[in-house]
């Protein structure tokens, strides 16, 4: 940066920061983020631009679940049920929400069109899995929220074609009064290839908390985990890749808590011990004697 | 000043130095008590003189150059650089020794300063800074790093005693990188502060050095159990361990 005394930033530059600080606020955090930056701008144009571009891909990123206005159910903001800007589908109840970004909130609600919705074939596999992975939601994450999406292929009749399907799980916590809050996301990309009768399974899980009363302590953490399983009846195939998703999330929780235990266990002591090397608190007092050993130990290294 | 540092407080921790180069150009009139609030990681430079390694910070910088406490020259060299007066640099240098010690005895390594100064009524200011990286000799960590900056300010001596006021950052970073449990990062600062009235027959050094074992124990041991116990009780919440499950759910 410029030394930047007396440069008058430009709209554009002000824009920039205010995304950035947009784009980065933690999961739940983003009205606070945006109430701080709006203060600091001063300026309502330069506000609205940054909210209107940073909000919908900070919805998307953080797979944010929004209740529908008939409370039916949760629709979760992400690309694979985008259809375009402040639309999105719900593939459960087959209805396609309009969302208010910036509130974060539903405003209507229509039935999908036909052709906004996968053939009878893919349906069978995507609402099959969509079963199995709710119950796995609803017993895994006490506030979890899930949705299975047709990535490719959706106008497909029957076998014969490769598709691809994807599966969302985010569970969020706001708990602002005690100055945590905290998003668990995973992604699941299934790709179903017809003539090796395969499915490939790519996951990726994001963990993410933060506490910030009288500091600011942040865990990110991310892993990606690939898997498979043989192609079946669409309900064989969505029990397996059910029990394929459940497995690798247990899996990673237990390593999280690991890396927790070895966290104060062990790397916190390489960086400073609780009590020094001596095991007593350190001689203040006879910091006289440690500079006479000190001057004594160089007197002896120099005439070694 | 106060939307600015509740943004910090939000902003990743890893991100801090970008968030505070934004802050500055959105308010320049603010820049002083933004570089004196908000604490970024500390930078090393190497004392070609004694070819020791020492910290920069505010408080040893003069212009764009930065004073070394071992040889009192400053990097790049300037002429006119202010230095402290004879009896803070003899303090000064003494505290830089003593520090050291205790500094290997806590961290078994890493790299520390000290940077005293006379204050405008009488007394004067200490600046005890802590810089440890490390990959960790017990295995565990892939990166690691701890910032500690404790500034003293020491008012005049009064009837044998002085009033010390002690504020305190630690800046705390750990990755660790591993394909069975991915990327695992857990970073965040926290920031106290502590007075106390002591008796000064034992030296000035003596207290402040006491203050600053006591008040790094503490941090240690916030970070530790309450900030990264938090995080991990936040996760815990939100996909709980089976155990917790089985216990909700007696009859399965």
């Amino acid at each position: 940066m410029s030394d930047g005394a007396g440069e008058e930033l430009s709209d554009r530059q002000k824009r920039e920061i205010a995304v950035w600080f947009l784009s980065n606020a933690p999961a739940g955090e983003i009205h606070y983020v945006a109430k701080d930056v709006r203060a600091l701008l001063g300026d309502e144009a330069v506000y609205e631009a940054a909210a209107a571009e940073a909000f919908p891909e900070h919805n998307k990123a953080h797979l944010v679940s929004l209740e529908l206005p008939d409370r039916s159910g949760d629709i979760i903001i992400t690309t694979y049920g985008e259809l375009d800007k402040n639309n999105y589908l719900d593939p459960r109840t087959a209805q396609v929400a309009t969302v208010d970004h910036i509130k974060q909130k539903c405003t209507k609600l229509r039935p999908a069109a036909d052709e906004e919705l996968p053939s009878a074939y893919i349906e069978d596999f995507r609402s099959a899995l969509d079963v199995e992975l709710s119950k796995y939601v609803s017993e895994a994450y006490p506030k979890g929220v899930c949705a299975v999406y047709c990535t490719s292929g959706k106008d497909i009749e029957g076998p014969g074609a490769d598709f691809g399907l994807a599966a969302v799980i985010s569970a969020a916590r706001r708990s602002p009064q005690n100055f945590c809050n905290g998003s668990w996301r995973s992604i699941w990309n299934l790709e179903f290839y017809d003539e090796s009768q395969f499915v490939e399974i790519k996951g990726k899980i994001q963990v993410g908390a933060h506490y910030f009363e009288e500091g600011n302590v942040q865990l990110d953490t991310n892993i990606d985990c690939k898997d498979s399983t043989v192609l079946q009846s669409p309900e064989d195939c969505a029990v397996s890749i059910a029990n394929i998703i459940r497995h690798h999330e247990s899996e990673y929780l237990s390593s999280l808590e690991e890396s927790y235990l070895n966290l104060s266990d062990a790397t916190f002591k390489d960086l400073r011990r609780k009590l020094p090397v001596t095991r007593t608190l350190f001689p203040w007092h006879n910091t006289l004697a440690l500079s006479l050993t000190r001057d004594l130990t160089k007197e002896l290294a120099i005439g070694k | 000043m106060e939307a600015a540092m509740d943004l910090v407080r939000r902003m990743p921790p890893g991100s801090t130095e970008t968030a505070l180069n934004a802050l500055l150009s959105l308010l320049p009139d603010h820049s002083i008590d933004l570089l004196s609030q908000v604490d970024l990681p500390l930078q090393v430079c190497m004392d070609k003189e004694s070819l020791k390694e020492y910290i920069l910070c505010e408080y040893n910088r003069d212009a764009d150059s930065y004073r070394s406490p071992w040889s009192n020259k400053y990097e790049p060299p300037l002429e006119d650089g202010t230095v402290p007066s004879e009896d803070m640099r003899n303090l000064e240098i003494e505290a830089n020794e003593v520090f050291s010690v205790y500094r290997d005895q806590y961290y078994e390594g890493g790299i520390s300063s000290v940077y005293i100064w006379e204050d405008e009524d009488k007394g004067f200011i200490a600046c005890f800074l802590i810089k440890k990286d490390g990959q960790g000799k017990r295995g565990y960590m892939q990166i690691g790093s701890w910032d500690a900056i404790h500034v003293i300010q020491v008012g005049p001596e009064e009837e044998g005693a002085a009033h010390y006021c002690l504020n305190s950052t630690v800046m705390l970073s750990l990755t660790t990188n591993n394909k069975q449990s991915g990327t695992f990062n857990l970073s965040g600062s926290i920031r106290r502060q502590m007075s106390m009235t002591l008796a000064v027959a034992d030296g000035h050094l003596v207290n402040m050095g006491k203050m600053i074992e006591e008040m790094e124990g503490k941090l240690r041991n916030s970070l530790d159990q309450v900030y990264f116990g938090k995080t991990k009780e936040m996760v815990c919440t939100l996909r709980p361990p089976p155990e917790v499950l089985n216990m909700r759910l007696p009859d399965r």
